[in-house]
């Protein structure tokens, strides 16, 4: 397949605004005739239900929780970047750009990162006029601060809620528009499968969580907004809800996977304490601002961590990258604390830990002020590991955060599958192989607030639309597979149930594919996958029927989804021969053991072509080209 | 470390629901309360039986999806801490829990411990936005708000929505719900204009979705996981007469 990203020429500047230029208009009168499906209500559905609504659409939003207000980006503490340059450091849309591709190790397109950080200063104008309570000065204008990976403040926060706030308001406009008459919300509804007629996305099947009912719904494009796919890794930040689920059926129907082997890596998690553990919780990188992080020189020194002295403790970030120090960008310092535990001088139970310790801050700033940023966290650490942050450093190791890989999308951010748009995590676009701290935030609305409005009108008006309505025969296909599915999923009466192969499927990719890769890692990968699904389709015990309320059959279909989308990571991790931000090979390294990338033969986007059950799938690719930011070394140093 | 669980175990709404007894075994001190649910839920689900069921996403005290009553008490024993940011260590060895869901009019029961909170996204719907349409937004800094009261507006709308407060209720009043969306909103000059239509019609929606009267005995407060402050109950009283008086 070819893959054409329709990205606009000239200026990068210019390229935005022209190309808004240039596409047809939805005539206003017409635009109550269309109806849109939105799946997803985080940052990037709730705020494309929102504005579509506004501009006059029929808009259909679906979510698995009990309202749309608890969308997974509602966990979100840091912060949103925005290129204001209100503190007057040297900010710029160009500097945010620069930065963005930098920080993704050239593996993103230059014309959707440029006009990412564009869009970036109007998202926060919005936010603000919405009522969003950001962080503020005592003149009463907006608060900044750093965040990972940039030398410059432009993180928008509220307290250690940002993602909270941001969806709420988000989340406020689009209940606004359910008033309207615009949106209509089907919580606790559960997208199980896309349908694509005639060539283009038309519709959706989905299973109302409560009454187990299967339903069509027909519309003149999808959009899905359904979050990343953390949870293939079982362990990570991501809510316990998250799953590959609804892109990897549009997978199916055609639409490409791109990059599923960038996954990223979280430096600053909470350890892992026991087998029973259900997640990972994330603190806030916003504490490496005050916090530094260090590790015994000695291995094995059992010491309490108070009772090391200064030269006895290596404080690596700051040693090994003078000029970024503890703010060096996530999958650095994350496998700088793999490096560090692997050598045997972690700490903690079973030495699988580093120390972010905050004694200097304190000693600077006292503990109020360190209160007044992080009161929240700091609570939540003690309430978690029953230990002080402002006593002893905390503990924390790397843990799976977010995935940069997802559908392929164009310029317009629609899939393979016409009419199939992605938005947010779910999409592949602009963070390339890292994603820097706070802009996953700011892509989720951009895309939502700012870029589907355009692209999804032009869409509709250029492209001419048979009426299809639900009971089209490509509906039918898709409920008969989806019913049969989830009889199946019931019928096996097995042994084992669907946690232990969620955990089991979990710990094969945290340790094949997590934070090290190798050939040889990749390939037993690629073949205890397959025999652990032929296992679940055989044992799995799911209890209960499919004509209620039932969470045993909601996770088994999702498990059994990553169980497929699993291989398909494993098998992209192998084929990137190189080393790049969020995927490590262990064979491609600098001496210093950084990431070594080839340019060369892999400057491109890979993006993954289903072929059929059990065909392999086809690895397509699209070039990337640098013409504003050349090609060159990630140097944090 | 043991317990002795009672839980309440209701098929759908039409079932009469009934306790049941189960035994949780060999918890770490260190497991979540959902954490242990979990435990218990894979041994049921490994005999073939139905796990007990419970809402839940972010299990990090945000997304406002976990609540149940814990021994009596919304999210447990614990002040401002939802029931997945509890520990067992928070508890005793052989100890007995009683884990019922949420009990109110306005919120239905779904299944065992899941309940129906729709009612909070009508409420929402009738007021609780800014009426700013995508694009229509001047510069963040154009409008400076002073620092306190953004405070304020804030400690308001860190309301998870997890219906706490109505559970803890003698009345099962949304009045600590309401009035935190409200004061957030009141609090901003961004939300002044519309804080009469917002303030009346998101009351009246409360009325009408069958929660019950505030008779400040501040249960709400003192269950509340986020402390959100009955002060915002007296703004919105003061909210509601001023609106009364100007419509
Ligand atoms: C703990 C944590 C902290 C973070 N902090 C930051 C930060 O400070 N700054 C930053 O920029 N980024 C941060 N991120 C990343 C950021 O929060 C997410 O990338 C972003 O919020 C994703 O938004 P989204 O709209 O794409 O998807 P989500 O918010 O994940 O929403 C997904 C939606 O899809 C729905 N859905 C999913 N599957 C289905 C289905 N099959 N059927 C129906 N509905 C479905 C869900 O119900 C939900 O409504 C953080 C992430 C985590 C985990
Ligand atoms: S699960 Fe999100 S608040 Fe408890």
């Amino acid at each position: 397949m070819e893959l054409k990203s329709n990205c606009p020429g000239g200026p990068i500047e210019k390229r935005w605004e022209d190309y808004k230029f240039h596409m047809k208009l939805v005539n206003p009168a017409n635009k109550r005739k269309y109806t849109i499906i939105v799946v997803g209500t985080g940052l990037a559905g709730a705020s494309a239900a929102a504005t579509l609504g506004e501009l006059g659409y029929n808009v259909l939003s679906f979510c698995y929780q009990d309202s749309p207000r608890r969308a997974h980006s509602i966990a979100a503490q840091g912060g949103i970047n925005a290129a204001k340059n209100y503190q007057n450091d040297g900010d710029s849309a160009y500097r945010l750009f620069y930065d963005t591709v930098k920080g993704g190790e050239w593996r993103a397109r230059e014309s959707n990162v440029y006009r990412l950080a564009e869009i970036s200063v109007n998202i926060i104008d919005q936010c603000a006029a919405q009522g969003v309570p950001f962080a503020r000065e005592y003149g009463g204008l907006l608060a900044n601060r750093s965040f990972g990976g940039a030398l410059v403040s432009r993180t928008f926060y509220a307290r250690g809620q940002t993602g909270q706030q941001l969806l709420l308001g988000a989340y406020q406009a689009m209940m606004r528009q359910v008033t309207a008459g615009k949106v209509k919300v089907f919580s606790r509804h559960e997208m199980l499968d896309l349908v694509v007629a005639d060539g283009a996305a038309r519709g959706i099947v989905t299973r109302d969580m409560v009454s187990g009912k299967i339903e069509r719904f027909a519309g003149d494009a999808v959009l899905l907004c359904t979050g990343g796919y953390g949870n293939l890794y079982y362990l990570s930040t991501n809510a316990k809800g998250c799953n590959v689920t609804s892109i990897w059926r549009a997978y199916k129907h055609g639409a490409c996977m791109a990059n599923p082997c960038y996954t990223q890596i979280h430096p600053t998690c909470i350890p892992v304490s026991g087998d029973y553990q259900s997640k990972l919780t994330l603190m806030s990188e916003s504490l490496r601002n005050d916090g530094r992080v260090w590790v015994p020189k000695t291995a094995g020194d059992k010491r309490a961590a108070n009772e090391i002295p200064d030269a006895e403790r290596d404080y690596y970030l700051e040693r090994k990258y003078p000029t970024y120090g503890n703010l060096a960008p996530r999958d650095i310092a994350s496998r700088a604390a793999k490096e560090q535990c692997d050598a045997g001088r972690g700490v903690g139970p079973g030495g699988k830990g580093v120390y972010l310790d905050f004694r200097d801050a304190l000693k600077a700033q006292g503990q109020k002020k360190l209160e007044e940023k992080y009161k929240e966290l700091f609570e939540m650490y003690h309430n978690i590991t029953n230990e002080d942050g402002y006593k002893q450093p905390m503990r924390i190791y790397p843990a799976v955060h977010y995935t940069m890989g997802g559908l392929w999308v164009d310029y317009n951010l629609m899939s393979s599958v016409p009419g199939c748009f992605v938005l947010g995590e779910a999409n592949f676009s602009d963070h390339g192989a890292n994603r820097l701290g706070a802009s996953a935030l700011m892509q989720g609305l951009a895309d939502g607030y700012f870029i589907i409005p355009y692209t999804l009108g032009h869409y509709l008006a250029s492209s001419k639309h048979p009426k299809v309505d639900a009971n089209h025969a490509a509906f039918k296909d898709a409920e008969d597979a989806v019913t049969g599915k989830l009889k199946k999923l019931l019928a096996i009466k097995g042994k084992r149930t669907v946690d232990s192969f969620h955990k089991e499927l979990g710990l094969l990719m945290w340790e094949h594919c997590g934070m090290a890769r190798t050939e040889k890692s990749l390939t037993e990968l690629l073949q205890k996958i397959p025999a652990l699904r032929e296992e679940f389709w055989k044992n799995l015990n799911v209890p209960g029927s499919d004509a209620d309320l039932n969470q045993a059959l909601e996770r088994a279909g999702r498990v059994a989804d990553f169980l497929e989308f699993g291989e398909l990571t494993a098998r992209d991790a192998l084929e990137r021969k190189e080393s790049c931000g969020g995927h490590f090979r262990v064979e491609y390294q600098t001496e210093e053991g950084e990431c070594k990338r080839d340019d060369d033969n892999f400057c491109h986007v890979a993006a993954w072509e289903y072929k059929g059950e059990d065909q392999k799938p086809v690895r397509n690719v699209e070039p990337l080209e640098f013409k504003y930011v050349e090609l060159g070394v990630r140097s944090y140093k | 470390m043991n317990f002795t669980l009672n839980v309440w175990r209701q098929k759908n709404a039409n079932d009469q629901g009934r306790f049941e007894t189960y035994q949780a075994k060999n918890i770490s001190p260190e497991a979540s309360f959902l954490e242990m649910l979990d435990v218990v839920n894979n041994e049921l689900e490994a005999e073939g039986k139905e796990p007990i069921a419970f809402d839940h996403d972010c299990r990090e005290g945000i997304c406002g999806a976990c609540g149940m009553m814990i021994s009596g008490r919304a999210h447990g024993p614990r002040a401002a801490t939802t029931t997945c940011q509890l520990y067992m260590r928070n508890f005793q060895d052989g100890e007995t829990l009683t884990l019922e869901p949420w009990r109110a009019k306005a919120f239905p029961l779904v299944r065992d411990l899941v309940v129906d909170r729709s009612a909070f996204d009508r409420i929402i719907q009738a007021g609780g936005f800014i009426s700013v349409n995508t694009g229509n937004a001047a510069d963040a800094n154009a409008l400076p708000v002073p620092k306190d009261n953004a405070e304020l507006a804030m400690d308001a709308a860190a309301c998870i929505g997890c219906g706490a407060c109505v559970a803890a209720c003698k009345n099962a009043s949304a009045m600590l719900f309401v009035s935190a969306k409200v004061s957030h909103l009141a609090l901003l000059p961004q939300g002044d204009a519309e804080r009469v239509r917002r303030t009346l019609n998101m009351v009246k929606t409360m009325d009408e979705a069958g929660f019950g009267n505030c008779s400040n005995t501040g249960a709400c407060e003192a269950e509340c996981p986020k402390s959100i402050s009955i002060s915002n109950i007296a703004r919105l009283n003061r909210e509601y007469a001023r609106a009364k008086l100007l419509s």
